[in-house]
């Protein structure tokens, strides 16, 4: 009976005080964090999307396609960064749906109501998303090493991978949270994939570029996903990479500053 | 708002207040324990105390059992008792409940009721909106009536009847001509009108002079009227006088506000 009431005791109990905004906020993060993981284990078809489809990609570009395609190199070491960032972007489609279910479902206008830092429900969102996609490039890393993947990578090498996939996957899940909040529709949103997911074709990541029509090399030379394929593989294989890092970093920077302004502004107009 | 100002303290109030709206404000995939539980932890509770929360709202929701099943396989009155619950969380001061039974089977309003006279008995100020006037009169300490986007009145529930009418009469007339005679007559003076049970209510204080007035001014030739009783009047009663027109039509809303404390809204 006096459970729900006994407000009084609030000042004993010692969680009265408002924390220090800097401390509450990370702990509203990860508590939406944790909450946006548990969606996503509950959710079977985004399980699937983002396990399995990864894995039936990466077999199907090296057995189907594979044999077809020269590249000077076997095509299992050549294609394995194009179907990480292709992975990358599935699992991106994934974050602007559910941030997208998010904003339209109920569960909002609770946290509204609560201290709850509307960044923390973002940012929640996008650590689910950096997760999930981390799984699946683990998976699909360990698939290509069981079908012949064999990259000449020393440790910093690996580590350098490592740290541009995760900047990457951070970038692009920022992206989608945007997109996510743009959107009126789950389905609205869901058509984002389609957009990322074909931005990896006209680059480096399948074929070589040179092999592409002329008028298209000026594209696929410039966009996001080029330089950060070529820096992959020279890591990874040890292939010379020039200039690639430096524009790869500074597209993943780029899209993750405007990303996040651009979320910032929505999310405040959204619930305003 | 409990004490503090809403723009300038706007995060001592968020964490003063609970809230909860027409439509469950839960996460489907989520057990019911792990949505009190996640409230609890962005309330501001450490990880055991809202654990130890969640049991206790759950066992007191009567939910207990269902609390490990995903919400997605609850009824709807069980939903809406977890978004209750989940709304006194972080044991708020301040409660607002938006038609909290609108659309409940009867054991679920029922827990809505006793949940809200508990809170009001324990010094909660709930602020809760409603359809229902028999719910309002019921269960608040003060009501105020909206119509059309205005406070109409605002009082205790006594006092409102009081204000219009304590008693209402009802005639039960001699048959559909007399019906409309005496309807006529009393103009803007009916207060509820049955015309198949040929029965017109009319406001009045239950004096037996009052009464006789106005028997002998509806009906001076004695045969339109059969029978009549008097009641106690109701808040629809006092809508009706208060608006001019039924409780039933849509376009109005009812708040009541109550609690020990009056609440600075």
């Amino acid at each position: 009976m006096s459970s729900i009431g006994r407000h009084l005791d609030r000042s004993s109990a010692g969680w009265g005080t408002v924390p220090p905004a800097g401390w509450a906020v990370v702990a509203d993060w990860s508590t939406m964090a944790g909450r946006c993981l548990r969606l996503t284990r509950r959710n079977l078809d985004a399980i699937l999307t983002s396990l399995a489809l990864p894995v039936m990609l990466l077999l199907l570009f090296v057995y189907l396609f594979g044999g077809a395609i020269q590249t000077g190199t076997r095509y299992v070491t050549y294609v394995v960064p194009g179907v990480l960032l292709l992975c990358a972007g599935f699992g991106a489609s994934m974050t602007a749906v559910s941030v997208t279910n998010d904003m339209t479902g109920g569960v909002i206008d609770r946290f509204r109501s609560m201290d709850v830092a509307g960044a923390s429900v973002l940012a929640g969102h996008v650590a689910a998303s950096v997760v999930r996609n981390l799984a699946s490039t683990v998976l699909v890393f360990g698939v290509a090493f069981l079908i012949g993947f064999r990259p000449s990578a020393g440790p910093l090498d690996w580590a350098a991978a490592a740290g541009l996939l995760l900047l990457f996957i951070l970038a692009i899940s920022w992206l989608a949270a945007a997109v996510g909040l743009l959107a009126r529709s789950p389905e609205a949103a869901g058509g984002f994939s389609f957009l990322i997911m074909f931005l990896p074709y006209p680059s480096s990541a399948f074929v070589p570029i040179d092999t592409m029509p002329a008028w298209l090399h000026g594209f696929a030379d410039n966009q996001p996903v080029t330089p950060v394929i070529e820096t992959l593989r020279g890591l990874l294989l040890g292939t010379p990479v020039g200039a690639s890092p430096w524009r790869a970093v500074a597209w993943c920077l780029g899209i993750l500053v405007a990303s996040v302004a651009v979320s910032g502004v929505l999310f405040r107009r959204r619930t305003a | 708002m409990a004490g503090f100002d809403v723009v300038a303290d706007r995060r001592q109030v968020r964490r003063h207040i609970g809230l909860t709206g027409q439509f469950a404000a839960v996460d489907d995939l989520q057990t019911g324990e792990e949505n009190l539980r996640m409230m609890g932890r962005l309330a501001g509770l450490p990880g055991r105390e809202a654990r130890r929360r969640a049991t206790e709202l759950l066992e007191r929701f009567d939910l207990a059992e269902a609390g490990r099943r995903t919400v997605a396989t609850w009824s709807g009155g069980m939903r809406r008792r977890l978004d209750l619950a989940a709304g006194l969380v972080g044991r708020p001061s301040v409660v607002f409940l938006d038609e909290p039974s609108t659309g409940l089977d009867p054991r679920s309003r029922q827990a809505v009721w006793e949940v809200v006279t508990e809170l009001t008995g324990s010094g909660v100020t709930v602020f809760l909106t409603t359809q229902y006037l028999e719910e309002a009169d019921r269960l608040a300490d003060r009501v105020a009536v909206l119509d059309g986007g205005r406070v109409v009145a605002d009082g205790t529930p006594a006092r409102l009847k009081e204000q219009v009418a304590g008693q209402r009469l009802d005639l039960v007339l001699a048959d559909a001509a007399a019906f409309e005679e005496v309807a006529r007559l009393l103009g803007g003076r009916v207060a509820r009108r049955d015309r198949g049970r040929l029965t017109i209510g009319v406001a009045t204080d239950g004096s037996a002079a009052q009464v006789r007035a106005l028997l002998d001014e509806v009906d001076p030739a004695r045969w339109a009227v059969d029978r009549f009783a008097v009641h106690r009047a109701t808040l629809d009663d006092v809508f009706l006088a208060l608006t001019g027109h039924p409780a039933e039509q849509p376009d109005h809303d009812h708040e009541n506000e109550q609690g020990k404390e009056p609440a600075n809204v």
